[in-house]
């Protein structure tokens, strides 16, 4: 019994990182209503940029975030002012073509620049250590902090959104972009601010992605997917439901990986499936009266 | 120098043509109504004006600073606010929120929430719910108020009394002398005829896309503005 309650102690850990995967991309599905399918290549793409800063500073990794979030900043604004807001309109199918070229244009240029040998961000005895919580249940220290991380961040975005001048723009922007206009609101910039806001959050995912497994130019597509069905999951209602989601995408594959080994994955998107056709707008839908 | 200056201006969406070299004046202080039919280009006007439509023109100036090809936020933060058709409050925002949206541009002036509040008492109590579960008078109240709260010289109503009971009309209508006496010019676009001749000091009456009237109310007969509004 006790490695059951195992089982969904640690998937509920595992959803803390899914949910740092999918909360930057319910960020720009929802002010913008742009899919980025090169989602899960910026995550490995960021843990890319923090292994270069590791490697010629000598720093920490988590210290490597003083570097890698401003650059990924910036990256997302230069990205969304750039290319992205040049694809937005009516039709949802342009932006979806140019993210999905964007993100065969990542994995290749880091194939060709990083070769496709796995990488790791080495973080010390973090990575290893672990607290008795109770007898037969013991949780890893970083899986531990990813988690802590997680609901943090989700609380201040919550914040942000609903308590800030940029949050209330977010909002208004999302609800009639065309409306937010006649407010003074310069949709371009916003959009720029979604989407550095977005990337700040996959720095944060891919450098916890990089001490945590493996990671090599090819892993984004399934980070996408988690994050995909996370967001979805949730029901792009609120940040809180993207945690929701994340923490049952992750205890759906936990359970699965107990049962079997190889059901893990499966388990996870069987999940979803169900939750989609009992819930097919989530589970935290947001109410709209337009 | 005049607060707003159109001369030939052509405004399209997309392929079509919504207004035909039309020409438009509107001094400091002043009220003009906009009135006629249903798809006369009174709407596209104020989106040309705040730049929500792509117009070309000789002359489409604010304050004698050319507007045209201008991002709508760059007009907005000039002076220039709208009240939209329709009111389009945000659903995800409070009555609040709305109104506080609406100051957005950080433009400094006399108006602030408490003064919003006081012109629209009813806003006050209703302060914390989403501005789609007021009424349709609250909501048009609550989208002047967000007007309002960018402090702006001139305000474009588009449409005012639709959709609204009469006693409704009347008390929104019993509030834009007072937005008038701050010193904010006014453009008001208006189906009901009397409502828009009541406070205007000068009217243009549109037909398909063009100039078919304009004059001061008390110059036009009822007949020449029916006659232009209806193209008999």
């Amino acid at each position: 019994m006790i490695e059951w309650v195992n089982s969904i102690v640690q998937g509920v850990l595992t959803g803390g990182l899914y949910a740092l995967f999918a909360a930057g991309l319910a960020i720009i599905f929802g002010v913008m209503r742009l899919v980025n399918i090169a989602h899960g290549d910026l995550i490995v793409l960021a843990a890319f940029v923090a292994m270069v800063t590791i490697e010629t500073t000598g720093v920490d990794p988590f210290v490597s975030m003083v570097a890698v979030l401003p650059f990924m900043f910036f990256f997302g604004y230069v990205l969304q002012r750039g290319i992205l807001n040049y694809t937005l309109g009516d039709d949802l199918l342009p932006p979806l073509l140019v993210t999905f070229g964007i993100s065969i244009v990542i994995q290749n240029l880091l194939l060709e620049i990083f070769s496709a040998d796995s990488q790791r961000l080495k973080a010390g005895p973090i990575e290893v250590s672990s607290v008795e919580l109770v007898e037969g249940i013991e949780l890893g220290t970083l899986p531990l902090i990813v988690f802590v991380i997680a609901v943090a961040l989700i609380f201040a975005l919550q914040i942000g959104f609903s308590r800030t001048r940029l949050g209330r723009a977010f909002r208004a922007t999302s609800d009639d972009p065309s409306t937010a206009r006649l407010m003074g609101i310069n949709q371009k910039h916003i959009f720029g601010l979604a989407m550095a806001v977005s990337l700040v959050l996959v720095a944060i995912a891919g450098i916890f992605i990089g001490i945590r497994t493996n990671f090599d130019p090819a892993l984004g597509p399934t980070r996408l997917l988690f994050a995909f069905e996370a967001v979805i999951i949730g029901g792009l209602g609120s940040m809180w439901g993207t945690l929701a989601g994340g923490v049952i995408l992750g205890v759906a594959q936990n359970i699965g990986a107990k049962i079997d080994p190889g059901w893990q994955f499966l388990a996870g998107h069987i999940a979803f499936l169900v939750i989609l056709v009992l819930r097919p707008n989530g589970l935290f839908p947001r109410t709209r009266d337009d | 120098m005049s607060l707003l200056e159109i001369r030939n201006l052509d405004a399209f969406y997309g392929d079509f043509q919504a207004l035909f070299g039309f020409d438009f004046d509107l001094e400091e202080h002043e009220t003009v109504a906009a009135i006629g039919a249903n798809g006369a280009g009174k709407t596209t006007l104020l989106r040309a004006i705040t730049g929500m439509v792509a117009a070309t023109s000789e002359v489409l100036s604010y304050r004698g600073e050319s507007i045209q090809s201008r991002e709508a936020a760059d007009i907005v933060a000039l002076g220039v606010a709208m009240v939209p058709e329709g009111r389009r409050l945000f659903p995800s925002l409070s009555v609040e929120e709305n109104l506080v949206i609406g100051g957005y541009s950080g433009r400094p002036g006399r108006w602030s929430l408490e003064r919003v509040y006081e012109l629209f008492p009813a806003l006050r109590n209703r302060r914390s719910v989403p501005g789609t579960a007021l009424s349709g008078g609250e909501q048009q109240m609550t989208a002047i108020g967000r007007a309002l709260m960018s402090n702006p010289d001139l305000i474009l109503f588009d449409e005012l009394s639709l959709g609204l009971a009469p006693v409704v009309v009347k008390e929104i209508y019993e509030v834009l002398p007072v937005i008038k006496a701050e010193g904010t010019a006014m453009v008001v676009v208006e189906q009901d005829i009397n409502r828009a001749l009541e406070v205007a000091d000068r009217v243009y009456c549109l037909q398909e896309g063009r100039l078919a009237l304009t004059g001061a109310p008390g110059d036009l007969t009822r007949d020449r503005i029916s006659a232009a509004y209806f193209g008999t």
